[in-house]
């Protein structure tokens, strides 16, 4: 059944326990700084009962809600604000249709594709100013958003001649296209650690999870690619392995989004979804199980790690802060901040650039106040967009434990995104 | 010295009726009053369910009210289309139900001349994903939903417009009659006890569940019953067509979506005292199980607000059985002199929302014959002011409307989206009204928080613009926020439990409403 009628319903009906208490909306990084989003009750539970179940919305202010779900999580009464939200915007995107440029937006693996065969071009030119005016005009990509560099040798080509060590503990890997397109050294890095603690790591063909088409309101794009995504990452003989997610976004969509704001109801998700694990939250159970190597040599940097929004929308505390703090001479900085502003794509376009710096501001500044050596996040999006605003080198924090196992660098890690 | 009016017509009973009336007979030229003891549509005609009926809920049971729904409904869409929701309207057989029915049910529609058309089941279940799976069949009917205050005070200033005057919070205290006829009435301002008499050539009785004792207050006597309905409305359209069970209509068996809500109705029991109406807790509990018959989940729901209306059913002789819902819902008009020798003096009594237009051109067409008065009824080709453009209300309106506001003009009513400009411009429309009045206007205080955000706000802004002083004010607030909260005592339980208490903080907590000055 597709669109689950169930999955549909529940998300929809959970605007009912909705009492006004304006909690959200307090506490929405939009909210705050633009008129132009009334806040997430507004959009949401409130808007949600002058919206027919199917048909267009009327509202178009729905379309500045940035989804980093915030507003889901601080509501003490279950409203699930942003899943109202997500659909909400799809359906105002159904009635507007969507541009060439959310398009492009919409499909990292297509750009993947078509830039890596001329990566040094293409890298040249996304630091060029008058190309990326014109960028700006033509396609409405802000000249300052932060955009990847694109790798000429993919992640997939740069494991596929390695030798996997054989061990009983298997896991399946799932890296998403930022790895294999974009940051190939924390895919290596990730299965590097893995197999250090023992691991067999298998890393089956796949595809795009659609969370780009979701949040660009292509629902029916972005069914077919996690449902798709769910069949590669369980191939045969992988039954019942965990499975590993190192991008925190890509993580959440086959945990959770691809259920409550697409409504797929699939059994292979289900079963995939129920299996997978985001890196640091695997690390951390292993270390409470007794099995994680602690080998470490020391790291002597101070650190600012910032849990983005994707992260905590999995509920899963902050993973990364525990297994971190297992390494001698990091010292760490919590950064509690709600958002880095980028969520995703939504700052990268032209209308919305400002208002996702200014949502980030407050986070910039702290670091800024910080002074730290780095700046560690797990999300790829956020870790362009606060390299490119505080241009401190931003990583993923298995980089860290990486180099606290003795690893040397892979590959560019620290190096900041591009753009200009 | 009483202040005295002459008139031609004297309508009493601001309901649909008596307003379907006052437009008709402005419309044909006659000089008319309109007066009602409380606000216009406030009685049953403001506590019903909202549904335009497609004619079907009655094809088996009652043909002829079957028929006259079938063309009002048509006639409607074309008049007063701003007021009405183009829903449409399913009857689906559930488990539950005898599908032999169905077939029964169709053929009736086709006698009553109204369009069924049976719908895949798959279908409907994708239109309808609260619908239970298990429907066996479905027919599509051109069911649609009405909003009753709009209609009324539609066709008051339609009157208005031909001339008439409109007297809300007018109770007559008197008939006058003079020899074989009446001649008039003294009424009386229900806030200021200030009386008017009012002569009139004709005086017409719509008083609905009431028409009995405005009809005795000129020594005759109308045998009005008075079936409760107790209808529940849930915080959210839970369905986007009406729908009814495709069985003998019973209690709880349809959901109509109507405005931001989904009202699910009806029971029907014989009252004594229209006045005295109330929904039990037993009521309530039996009409939301009613509704898992064909919504599973219902109960999980989220109950906004229940109420009760009476509805006007009319009997020649007074049924002794407490059950009301086997009386016609058809309507008669009673002329009394024929009846009581009581001259110049209709009542139309019975009838239903759906058919207030026919009832009203039913009972002008019988004034007009009698003050030999030749005029056509033109209520069923003049359109409602606002609906000249014939385009159906729609859901997502206010959303719109919202949208386009500036910033300036903040939200008052952040449930029903009312602004501060909404709300100032209802008010300087209607010098002397109170909060409820601003609430039909404007569904104020309708949505999930009933009133606990916007009544401090709405009060403080008509303090502010001088429409209410101090005191005014006040005792506004209290007595709106009493009356809300009686309307959601029966349903503490849940999502609006907790509602009341935020609500309970934020009124008795921070605003200390219970020691405010007087």
């Amino acid at each position: 059944m597709t669109p689950g009628r169930l999955a549909l319903t529940a998300v929809g009906d959970s605007l009912d326990r909705c009492i006004k208490c304006t909690v959200c909306e307090s506490a929405c990084p939009v909210a705050a700084v633009t008129s132009l989003f009334p806040g997430p009750k507004t959009v949401g539970p409130q808007a949600e009962r002058f919206r027919q179940s199917q048909g267009s919305s009327p509202d178009r202010s729905v379309d500045y809600c940035s989804g980093c779900g915030v507003c889901t999580r601080v509501c003490p009464h279950g409203v699930r604000i942003a899943e109202i939200n997500a659909r909400a915007r799809a359906r105002w995107r159904g009635r507007t249709g969507v541009s060439l440029r959310d398009h492009l937006l919409a499909r990292p693996v297509l750009t993947g594709r078509l830039g890596r065969p001329v990566a040094p071009v293409f890298n040249w030119a996304l630091g060029q100013r008058p190309l990326r005016v014109a960028a700006e005009r033509l396609l409405g990509v802000h000249r300052a958003a932060p955009l990847p560099r694109v790798v000429g040798r993919t992640f997939r080509y740069r494991v596929s001649r390695r030798r996997p060590p054989r061990s009983p503990d298997r896991v399946v890997y799932f890296h998403g296209c930022s790895v294999d397109y974009f940051e190939p050294w924390v895919g290596q890095m990730t299965v590097a650690i893995l197999e250090h603690n023992g691991f067999a790591v298998d890393i089956p063909r796949q595809g795009c999870c659609g969370l780009p088409l979701q949040s660009t309101g292509l629902f029916e794009p972005a069914r077919r690619s996690v449902r798709r995504l769910a069949r590669s990452l369980s191939p045969a003989g992988t039954d019942g392995l965990p499975i590993i997610a190192s991008s925190t976004s890509c993580g959440l969509m086959v945990k959770r989004e691809a259920e409550e704001i697409l409504g797929v109801e699939d059994a292979r998700l289900r079963d995939v979804s129920r299996r997978t694990y985001d890196l640091f939250e695997f690390l951390a159970g292993l270390h409470r199980a007794g099995r994680l190597r602690t080998d470490f040599t020391p790291v002597p940097l101070t650190v600012a790690y910032y849990a983005p929004c994707q992260q905590r929308g999995q509920g899963i505390g902050e993973p990364a802060m525990d297994v971190l703090g297992l390494v001698p001479g990091l010292r760490i900085l919590e950064l509690d901040r709600s958002c880095c502003g980028i969520a995703g794509t939504y700052g990268l376009k032209r209308e919305k650039y400002a208002i996702a710096m200014a949502v980030g501001r407050p986070l910039f500044d702290d670091i800024a106040a910080a002074r730290p050596d780095l700046v560690a996040c797990d999300s790829e999006t956020c870790r362009w967009q606060i390299g490119r605003a505080t241009g401190l080198p931003t990583v993923h924090p298995l980089e860290l434990l990486y180099r606290a196992y003795g690893g040397a660098e892979p590959g560019s890690a620290a190096a900041g995104p591009g753009g200009q | 010295m009483m202040k005295a009016v002459e008139t031609d017509l004297l309508v009493i009973g601001g309901g649909a009726t008596g307003a379907g009336v006052a437009w008709d007979a402005a419309s044909r030229g006659l000089q008319v009053v309109l007066a009602d003891r409380g606000d216009l549509a406030t009685g049953t005609t403001g506590r019903f369910h909202g549904l335009l009926h497609s004619g079907a809920r009655y094809a088996v049971k009652d043909p002829r009210s079957a028929r006259e729904c079938a063309a009002e409904n048509r006639i409607l869409r074309a008049v007063a289309a701003d007021c009405i929701e183009d829903t449409g309207g399913l009857f689906v057989s559930t488990p539950a139900d005898d599908a032999a029915y169905a077939d029964g049910f169709v053929a009736a529609c086709q006698q009553a001349g109204v369009a069924a058309t049976e719908v895949p089941v798959t279908e409907v279940l994708r239109a309808e994903p609260h619908l239970c799976p298990g429907i066996t069949r479905a027919f599509a009917v051109p069911d649609a939903t009405i909003d009753a205050w709009k209609t009324v005070w539609a066709c008051a200033r339609a009157a208005a417009a031909h001339g008439a005057a409109i007297l809300p919070y007018q109770e007559v205290v008197r008939l006058m009659v003079e020899g074989d006829a009446v001649c008039g009435a003294v009424l009386r301002h229900a806030r200021s006890g200030e009386e008017i008499t009012v002569r009139a050539r004709y005086v017409v009785n719509a008083a609905g569940a009431w028409a009995g004792r405005v009809a005795r207050l000129a020594g005759c006597d109308v045998a009005v019953v008075a079936g409760k309905g107790v209808m529940v409305a849930m915080n959210h359209r839970l369905v986007n067509a009406v729908v009814n069970r495709c069985a003998m209509p019973g209690d709880g068996d349809i959901l109509v979506p109507v405005r931001t809500v989904s009202v699910i109705g009806t029971t029907d029991a014989r009252v004594e005292d229209p006045d005295r109406v109330q929904a039990s807790a037993d009521e309530v509990r039996a009409m939301l199980a009613a509704g898992e018959s064909f919504i599973p989940g219902f109960t999980q729901h989220r109950a906004l607000r229940v109420w009760a209306g009476v509805r006007p059913l009319f009997a020649a002789t007074s049924p002794t059985s407490a059950e009301t819902r086997d009386l016609s819902r058809g309507h008669t008009v009673i002329d009394h002199a024929a009846r009581e020798g009581v001259g110049r003096f209709i009542t139309i009594a019975g009838g239903k929302f759906t058919t207030f237009r026919l009832m009203a051109e039913e009972t002008v067409d019988a004034v007009c014959a009698d003050l030999g008065v030749r005029a056509e009824c033109r209520t069923a080709a003049e359109t409602l002011p606002d609906s000249e453009e014939r385009h159906y209300y729609w859901i997502g309106a206010r959303q719109a409307q919202a949208e386009a506001r500036p910033v300036d003009d903040p939200l008052v009513c952040e449930c029903e989206l009312v602004s501060r400009q909404d709300l100032l411009v209802a008010a300087a429309r209607r010098p002397g009204l109170d909060l409820d009045d601003l609430r039909r206007a404007l569904r104020l205080g309708m949505g999930p928080c009933q009133g606990g955000f916007c009544m401090a706000r709405a009060t403080g802004l008509l303090h502010e613009a001088g429409h209410l002083d101090r005191a005014a004010a006040n005792a506004a607030l209290r007595d709106f926020v009493e009356e809300r909260w009686r309307g959601i005592q029966a349903l503490a339980w849940g999502d609006q439990l907790r509602q009341m208490r935020l609500d309970a903080w934020i009124l008795l907590g921070v605003l200390d409403l219970e020691h405010l000055p007087e």
